[in-house]
């Protein structure tokens, strides 16, 4: 789950990291209070989205006078932000945060994130904040710090002292440097964070260090013991279906091309998608349809399958270890009939009854083609979407 | 012959009296694993499917003599459980549940580091000797007794490569499924690792896919590694976006690393036989067993001296 700039900088100065004063809006009527309370003599003004890249796209604004950064916000207030992570259709703004402009020194980056590599949770600096962090890994690779955890300790003075020297801090900015970086790390635990981003973190003219922006993101598996957390999901920045799916126990993630998969197991899931694509069609979703699954849930996945108008046919790629295929094709027979499928439909089926399974679909008598093994599956989707069209 | 688990070894499940625990011990019990007992705290004492509750691990190793576990615990209970498999001196946790935070991972690995035990998983289909023991929800009856040891990230796509090495007659020595976390007890290495130094694998599939760098690791240790085996891969989710979580905590391609294509070009460069569609798992693996493959430096067969 991802959080807003301004959530994530409520969160961290809770816990002691300094963040410049700022104010959020959430509806228009809210701009000429919130831009008089943050109080100049600068204001940035800054779109809320869960994409990066938010000041090239037009949705960061500085202004210098109170007048200017109302416009500002009634500007980005409500428009459609594109990036290089929102897609081309981009996202519209429903929230804009308010905040004093710095005195910037220095641009520093330092986070919080977990190194799969060493199993354990590492802070991440570099020299060069306020860049793309995966562009500075890939081009100069040298300039980026890593400080290793052992979850024993936890995270001590000696690593933040460690991790502050590296970036340059001056004695005189370890005061607030130091205490910052703990702060951080002890937020990172306590939310159950996966990645918690200061970029930049700023030395102040006046030497003080100072998060300007923030990215966290929490642990999905941890949300049932973060209830104050979960509680700040912005709803309206996630896909609908995604949405749909999960209050359903369905993982599906939407894709571009035009034929849905209906698919048990992650694994499974994506090497149908690379099997759609090397056959030469186009996966139009991931969707792990879950273990056990009951045959409402399989009726819900063919419901948000088709909700994508781009759906020109769906395979159904069924290995059932824990699931059944005679509930599978149960679900697939009520599916067809309650949704009146349009596009055509290819199953392929194996593992625990399938023999039933497929006697269902056979007795079924609909427009099911039935396929006899993978790379059947594959070819007879791609052949009848191409068809259709 | 077999790793970790063969037809002598006594196994316990925690969680027992739970829905999973029930369903999937009942399918054990009839596989022919030597289910000896179960633990759920509180309810020690009482018999569940005929066998003895525990309402601590320890108590349970005590009385039944039982060396593996299988834990289908609730994801808020599942690193206690764990932790209390290894405080009461097992050599083997499977842990099956999905959904356990990553933190508490993170503590569970360093915890379980210069431990006896071994951990599995968690958020994995299991472990399987065929014929002998199945700690996990694999359905049983796919499987054959046989030489090839699978070693996988993917429940369902390990059922894919058993079903094809079973219909080319091969059969299965023990799969093995690490999970789909980002953080698990026993990443590819360490499988690998045993699969080499038994003798009744004589071939290895490892299934992968995209997200860490479990397969790169695995590629490092298989092409420096003394021992070789015939050995075929394969990678799920080349055509899966950047930045997009697939399904498994561990699946998603970030800032470049990760992908599909650089796990397949550093498993071929280890001289793995790399499978270019899930249909042709099992046919790569007989190929190159045939010698049908141009054999690679590091990928033929050694004969054993002594």
């Amino acid at each position: 789950m991802n959080l807003h700039e301004y959530q994530a900088k409520a969160l961290l100065a809770k816990y002691g990291v300094p963040v410049p004063k700022g104010g959020v809006i959430l509806a228009a009527n809210d701009i000429h209070r919130v831009v008089g309370e943050v109080g100049g003599p600068v204001w940035v003004v800054k779109a809320q989205i869960h994409a990066g890249g938010r000041g090239k796209g037009g949705g960061v604004k500085i202004a210098k006078t109170a007048a200017d950064a109302e416009k500002a916000a009634q500007d980005i207030l409500g428009m459609t932000l594109v990036t290089h992570q929102t897609g081309p259709t981009g996202k519209e703004v429903h929230r804009v945060y308010v905040e004093q402009g710095a005195n910037i020194a220095r641009e520093l980056y330092f986070a919080v994130l977990l190194d799969r590599a060493t199993s354990r949770v590492t802070l991440m600096g570099s020299t060069e904040g306020g860049m793309d962090i995966e562009e500075v890994a890939a081009s100069t690779p040298e300039k980026i710090v890593r400080v290793s955890i052992d979850p024993v300790t936890g995270m001590q003075p000696f690593h933040a002292r460690k991790m502050a020297f590296a970036l340059g801090l001056k004695a005189s900015e370890l005061k607030t440097g130091v205490p910052l970086m703990l702060a951080a790390y002890k937020a990172y635990m306590d939310i159950d964070a996966s990645l918690l981003e200061i970029n930049p973190l700023a030395v102040t003219k006046e030497g003080n260090v100072v998060a300007l922006d923030s990215k966290i993101v929490i642990d999905d598996n941890a949300l049932f013991r973060q209830s104050a957390i979960a509680a700040m999901r912005d709803e309206t920045e996630e896909n609908h279906a995604e949405l749909r799916a999960q209050r359903a126990s369905i993982n599906y993630v939407k894709l571009d091309g035009d034929i849905g998969c209906l698919v048990n197991g992650a694994g499974l899931a994506m090497a149908t998608m690379d099997l759609i694509k090397s056959s030469g069609g186009e996966p139009a979703n991931f969707l792990d349809v879950g273990g056990g699954a009951p045959k409402e849930r399989v009726v819900e996945a063919f419901n948000i399958i088709l909700e994508d108008p781009n759906v020109k046919g769906i395979l159904v790629n069924i290995f059932a270890g824990i699931n059944r295929c005679d509930i599978i094709a149960e679900g697939v027979v009520a599916a067809t009939k309650e949704v009146q499928m349009k596009v055509p439909l290819v199953v392929r089926l194996e593992g625990t009854n399938v023999e039933e399974g497929r006697r269902i679909l056979a007795d079924s008598k609909l427009a099911i083609i039935a396929a006899d093994g993978l790379a059947d599956a594959a070819e007879k989707i791609v052949s009848a979407t191409r068809s259709a069209v | 012959m077999s790793i970790l688990i063969d037809a002598d070894t006594r196994v316990i499940v925690q969680g027992i009296t739970g829905a999973q625990g029930t369903f999937h011990t009942e399918q054990a019990l009839a596989y022919g694993t030597k289910v000896v007992g179960g633990v759920t705290p509180g309810k020690g004492g009482t018999t569940h499917l005929g066998l003895p509750v525990f309402d601590t691990v320890a108590e349970a190793v005590e009385a039944t003599g039982a060396t593996a576990t299988g834990i289908y615990v609730p994801p808020p209970f599942a690193a206690d459980a764990v932790l209390e498999a290894a405080d009461a001196g097992l050599e083997l946790a499977v842990c099956i549940t999905e959904g356990i935070p990553i933190l508490d991972m993170v503590r569970v690995k360093r915890a379980l580091q210069g431990s006896r035990m071994r951990m599995i998983g968690p958020n994995t289909a299991g472990l399987i000797t065929p014929g002998a023991c199945k700690i996990g929800i694999m359905p049983g009856h796919i499987h054959m007794p046989g030489k090839v040891g699978i070693v996988s990230k993917s429940g369902t796509l390990t059922y894919e490569a058993v079903e094809q090495t079973t219909k080319a007659g091969l059969g299965q020595s023990t799969c093995v499924g690490i999970g789909g976390d980002p953080v698990n007890g026993s990443p590819f290495v360490d499988i690998l690792e045993l699969f080499l130094a038994d003798p009744g694998t004589e071939a290895i599939i490892m299934i992968g896919e995209i997200g860490g760098s479990f397969e790169e690791e695995a590629a490092a240790f298989i092409r420096r590694s003394r021992i070789k085996k015939p050995m075929a891969g394969f990678i799920a989710g080349a055509t899966a976006p950047p930045g997009k979580r697939m399904g498994h905590a561990g699946a998603i391609i970030s800032g470049g690393a990760g992908t599909a294509e650089g796990k397949k070009e550093a498993m071929r460069s280890a001289g793995i036989a790399v499978a270019d569609s899930l249909t042709n798992i099992g046919a790569t693996l007989v190929n190159l067993l045939l010698g049908r493959l141009p054999p690679t430096r590091s990928a033929r067969p050694r004969r054993r001296t002594g």
